[in-house]
């Protein structure tokens, strides 16, 4: 176990946009120094938010947080020392090459000739962008401006990385590389790296600890296991002919919830979930049980735990329909 | 150098890059001026004959105006640049690393600044081609140049505040459609203030386009009064310091609405 403090912490932070809903209700957060950690949530469920007030850009309203042991608030010039930001738009110089992209930022830390070309050279290596290195950044492709984000983000060695959706907007191959090159990072250099996402997979893959945010706070915190783990048994789910309405959906729910080895019911409209102890031996029953109740059933789908579940047990809502049309999201995450 | 002035330096450094890599927007903002000139120089060349603009010809008397109008509306566009580097999150960017805050913003400045008076010194030169006379000489038209530089200063600095604010270009685009041509007219730039009604006169001497010129033309003639050089300049530079200062405390509102 590491006894060292936290390298990030914070406490209860609260933030309020003008005119707005609430961003953050109470957000808890502890990472300790060395590990990957996910922020797990749809958009607008206040992750970004979080980054924000962590990496000194916003303030929270109240609460309090520290990074690799520095107050963002009383010390932010101290936390920005110390940590690389790579943000959902990072802006990389579209009209500066990606070396002298490079370059700037690590002059913003101090860094000054044969070491600012080493680690310049370096990271361009690293990041396979060497050989696009004189060229204007507005004409990389979508990997390679993502990768030479996370490179500006390194310039100064930092102690902790904050990666704020990392993979967004990426083509598959482009993004498996990125979870390539995030998976060496969080091995080399005793980084810390805190990564927000929302695509279920993406935190599965990367992240030793996760935590489910809905509505501005943490739900459920764990390693990936565990949260799967808690959830008892196979999900099954069932596609409804029909919607099914209020009167109906609550003697639904309590015929199902009635059924042997079947534990927990959510009827929404045409969807039915269900946590049963065996998937497979389950379905005929509930099949049975719905023909009996006058519901056509139009497909029937048994899957292991896994994060999309976790996030409909803690949440109370399914994560597709939370954030919208981005059905990537559901398609990496489901099975 | 200190860290603040190479932080500054840095920054200049980046955004002249973007005027130098872009030749179609340096060409425009070089070429409008020369359109200004010749059309205003070519439509109220008589205008000199009914007295009070210090010259026999118009063209003396136009570089001045145009000078100032050009270094106006090539400053007041830069909270589009703002904008621009908002939405990419070059600006989010920057905010969380050290940099200082007033080096990002002086940035901005000293690059304006730099590329006002190379668009005022080829006007200038423009001039000179086209058969004006600076009887003030050397010392005259770096005044000029100084001048249009801090009214630059202050509207590019406006600008960048506004851009922070309220993130919109059409409020940029509506605020600077707005008030180029009024303040342009309401000040001496194409007209001798004895010619002008004298009420706008009166809101002239308020206009600090008009300083700029009133004092430009002043250091350029073959007799500069002192006072009114010193007294437009100074005035020009309090109002430039005042303005940067606000686009400087600009950032903690931004940083509050991120």
């Amino acid at each position: 176990m590491n006894t060292r403090a936290p390298a990030i912490e914070a406490r209860q932070l609260i933030k309020t946009y003008p005119g707005d809903a609430t961003a953050l209700s109470g957000m808890d957060l502890a990472v300790e120094p060395g590990t990957v950690f996910g922020l797990l949530g749809p958009n607008g469920s206040g992750k970004s938010t979080t980054v924000k007030i962590l990496t000194t850009l916003a303030r929270p309203d109240s609460g309090s947080a520290t990074v690799a042991g520095h107050d963002v608030l009383r010390h932010p010039d101290r936390v920005r020392r110390a940590i690389g930001v790579v943000a959902q738009s990072s802006g990389a110089d579209p009209v500066a090459t990606g070396r002298e992209n490079l370059r700037l930022q690590g002059r913003l830390y101090g860094l000054k000739g044969a070491a600012l070309d080493r680690r310049v050279d370096e990271l361009l290596d690293r990041f396979t962008l060497t050989d696009a290195a004189r060229r204007q950044a507005k004409g990389y492709s979508g990997g390679m401006r993502r990768r030479l984000d996370v490179a500006l983000g390194l310039v100064h060695r930092p102690e902790v990385l904050f990666l704020d959706e990392p993979t967004t907007g990426l083509d598959p191959q482009a993004r498996t590389a990125m979870w390539d090159e995030i998976g060496r990072l969080a091995g080399e250099e005793c980084l810390t790296i805190l990564l927000t996402t929302h695509y279920l997979e993406e935190a599965d893959r990367l992240a030793e600890r996760i935590a489910v945010v809905d509505r501005g706070r943490i739900v459920v915190e764990g390693t990936p296991d565990s949260l799967k783990g808690e959830l008892r048994g196979d999900a099954v789910h069932l596609e409804l002919r029909e919607a099914v309405q209020d009167a109906g959906r609550t003697l639904l729910t309590g015929a199902l919830r009635g059924l042997p080895g079947v534990h927990e019911v959510l009827v929404d409209g045409r969807r039915v979930s269900v946590r049963a102890d065996d998937g497979g031996a389950a379905v005929p029953a509930l099949l049975a049980a719905l023909e009996r109740a006058g519901v056509g059933v139009a497909t029937a789908t048994v899957a292991r735990p896994s994060l999309d579940d976790v996030y409909l047990r803690y949440a109370g809502r399914r994560y597709a329909e939370v954030d919208g049309a981005d059905g990537l999201t559901l398609a990496g995450g489901v099975r | 150098m200190s860290t603040a002035v190479s932080q500054t330096w840095y920054m200049t450094q980046r955004q002249l890059m973007v005027f130098v890599r872009q030749p179609a927007y340096a060409i425009i903002t070089l070429i409008q001026p020369v359109i200004w000139l010749f059309l205003f120089g070519n439509l109220f060349k008589e205008v000199v004959e009914l007295g009070g603009f210090g010259t026999t010809s118009y063209l003396d008397y136009l570089v001045p105006g145009v000078v100032v109008m050009s270094a106006l509306s090539s400053n007041m566009w830069a909270g589009m640049t703002t904008l621009d580097e908002i939405q990419r999150g070059t600006l989010n960017r920057f905010l969380t690393t050290p940099v200082s805050r007033a080096a990002l913003m002086n940035g901005n400045v000293v690059n304006n600044g730099l590329v006002t008076a190379l668009q005022s010194v080829i006007i200038v030169l423009l001039g000179l081609l086209g058969g004006a006379d600076y009887p003030g000489g050397i010392g005259g038209i770096a005044v000029l140049v100084l001048a249009s530089v801090l009214l630059g200063t202050v509207f590019g600095a406006l600008s960048n505040a506004l851009g922070m604010l309220v993130r919109e270009r059409e409020s940029i685009i509506g605020i600077n459609t707005f008030l180029l041509l009024p303040l342009t007219f309401l000040s001496s730039a194409f007209m001798a203030p004895s010619q002008m009604p004298s009420w706008m006169r009166h809101i002239a001497d308020f206009n600090p386009l008009n300083w700029a010129m009133v004092a430009g033309r002043s250091a350029m003639s073959a007799d500069p009064d002192r006072g009114v050089v010193l007294g437009r300049g100074g005035a020009l530079l309090a109002l430039a310091v005042a303005a940067v200062w606000l686009s400087i405390r600009t950032f903690r509102s931004y940083q509050r609405s991120v």
